[in-house]
């Protein structure tokens, strides 16, 4: 972790830092999201700072909290072996955030998760689909109003696979007892 | 953002088959050499790869939802299957996260019994890798050594933890079980096998003209690409860049013991695979310093809140038994916060973000799967590839489904 680094983007970002805090050594700075690629490229350029590494990318939902998400940015620096995390709140019926994934190309596939599981939309990402669930999936499993036991709606058969079952259906139901049979 | 040449671009090179048009070949999830299920919808020009888009997801269980509603020591089950050829390494990642945020200070002897067993699951994972990087090319031989001394590691890992593979062996604040007694006997018994299979699988494959044809040069990618695209662990060290954490920030008994960092050059299958090789050796090194230079005590810190008291106290006065019941009932609880910690697992950065709440169950447990971010690189390394370099590139990523899913 870097005081040095946090000091750095609070002086040059004034009005776009929220808060900062460095508990338990990890020094974070909670950050206006529309200031997110200007401070992302300062981050990754700057002479002192350098973090060339996004470690990681991720979203929390803080669920009776205003604003109710957060993205948030683990960087680490190789050269000068420092962290920074980067946290951008995020308002519930504003889930947008600008990609950075030209900066980090390791963003492509982080933020490609966190819209499959969070729903929030990046501006700028050129594939924005989803990585873990299947496309054709609803709703956004790691929000915290997401049942843990919710079930998906059982999805249309195939052409193919439709025919399949109809052939079954004729030479083999009726023959005895099956699985879904009344 | 995607840097693949472009299909004009591709026409233009004389060096790209005379095919006009362009297939779309499904390499699905069921596939032999798609090892832990992930499926890759390939565009071929002929035999080249124009572009490759991974599809993952297969084994997704939802470890993070999933741990949203356990207890912080219910879920190291959860993590023994994040990378499940290492589950040592995984277990040790989230206990060190958790300890981090209580500001735990452990015994002396629970950090190097934890390095000792950490540096064991490594071995095993990078014998995993190598044996099946080389069955995918025809070596079998060599997979079935490197399985023999997979198979001996984790015999001594069942006779410490009592189970070969998800072995939930960290608490948070220490340790489920001692080493045993004889863990230095039966470490300096299989040593030599474990030196034996790494040379056999050397003069194998290393050597090889058909392994050196397909695997050198093919897969590669700069050190630039690699960082931009987040690579870390061996996979960004075979590119050249010497980025380790055990040395750039040392954890748990990593300070006190002498090894090297393996780099390579040129970031191509034929690296990945020497560097695996050479951390092989390298974690032997570790294994054996540690266990000259043991300290006695405990392996579990001597905290009530964290540590489940001994059972003759809990069944024998109410203060143990309240203890006891709380812990397991309620969980530990850990302070408001968030924390970000890595650890350098058999694949690379291994890190937890986790976001407390100040109860007994994690808000938040995100973990940062080292071998997702190199998948997302797949399609770099395999720009202007032919399919046969596909196999090799996707394995000397290592690339292990538990992880890349959760």
């Amino acid at each position: 972790m870097s005081k040095k680094a946090l000091k750095l983007v609070t002086k040059k970002f004034k009005k776009s830092i929220i808060d900062t805090h460095d508990r338990f050594g990890n020094h974070t700075a909670i950050v206006d999201k529309a200031a997110i690629r200007d401070i992302c490229l300062f981050c990754r350029d700057d002479e002192k700072l350098k973090f060339d590494l996004m470690a990681d990318l991720t979203a929390v939902d803080y669920l009776q909290r205003e604003p109710r998400f957060e993205v948030v940015y683990n960087l680490y620096s190789i050269e000068l072996k420092h962290r920074l995390r980067l946290r951008a709140p995020i308002a519930e019926g504003d889930e947008t955030i600008d990609t950075v994934c030209d900066i980090w190309r390791a963003a492509n596939w982080a933020e490609r998760e966190v819209w499959d599981m969070y729903g929030i939309k990046f501006e700028g990402h050129p594939d924005l689909r989803r990585i873990l669930m299947y496309e054709e999936f609803e709703g956004h499993p790691l929000r915290k109003d997401y049942p843990i036991q919710q079930s998906q709606p059982r999805m249309d058969l195939l052409r193919a696979e439709r025919d399949a079952v109809e052939e079954y259906k004729t030479y083999f139901v009726g023959r005895g007892r099956t699985a879904d049979s009344k | 953002m995607n840097q693949q040449r472009s299909l004009a671009a591709l026409e233009q090179d004389p060096a790209v088959g005379q095919h006009e048009d362009v297939m779309v070949l499904n390499m699905g999830p069921s596939h032999p050499a798609m090892h832990g299920t992930v499926r890759m919808v390939l565009t071929l020009d002929g035999e080249i790869v124009v572009k490759c888009d991974p599809e993952i997801g297969y084994l997704h269980r939802g470890f993070a939802k999933q741990c949203e509603v356990a207890t912080w020591t219910q879920v190291f089950p959860y993590t023994d299957r994040l990378n499940y050829v290492s589950p040592i390494l995984n277990n040790l990642g989230y206990a060190h996260a958790v300890e981090q945020m209580l500001e735990l200070e452990l015994p002396a002897r629970c950090n190097y019994v934890r390095t000792v067993m950490g540096e064991v699951s490594r071995i095993c994972d990078h014998f995993t890798a190598i044996g099946a990087g080389a069955l995918e090319l025809g070596a079998m031989s060599a997979f079935l050594y490197a399985i023999e001394a997979r198979d001996l590691i984790w015999d001594l890992v069942e006779e410490v933890t009592g189970a070969r593979l998800t072995i939930s062996y960290a608490r948070i604040g220490g340790l489920k079980y001692d080493l045993t007694d004889d863990f230095e006997e039966r470490w300096a018994s299989i040593e030599p096998r474990l030196y034996e299979t790494l040379k056999i699988v050397d003069q194998l494959a290393t050597k090889n003209r058909v392994f050196m044809d397909r695997m050198e040069g093919t897969g590669a990618i700069s050190a630039e690409d690699a960082i931009s695209y987040g690579f870390t662990g061996p996979c960004l060290r075979s590119a050249g860049v010497a980025y380790d954490i055990r040395k750039d920030a040392p954890y748990f008994a990593y300070g006190e013991v002498d090894f090297e960092v393996p780099v390579g050059t040129k970031g191509d299958n034929y690296d990945r695979y020497l560097v695996r090789m050479a951390e092989v050796e390298q974690s032997i090194r570790i294994i054996r310093q540690c266990l000259r230079n043991m300290p006695d005590g405990a392996i579990m810190v001597d905290d009530p809140h964290v540590a489940l008291p001994e059972k003759d106290v809990v069944y024998n006065s109410i203060e143990g038994m309240i203890n006891h019941f709380k812990i397991i009932f309620e969980g530990i609880q850990v302070p408001a916060g968030e924390i970000y910690s890595a650890t350098e697992a058999g694949n690379g950065e291994l890190g937890f973000y986790i976001v407390s709440n100040g109860t007994g169950q994690p808000w938040r447990l995100r973990v940062r799967p080292p071998c997702f971010y190199m998948m997302g690189g797949i399609d770099r390394m395999l720009e202007g590839a032919m399919i046969a370099d596909i196999i090799p590139t996707f394995d000397t990523i290592n690339m292990i489904g538990g992880e890349i899913d959760r």
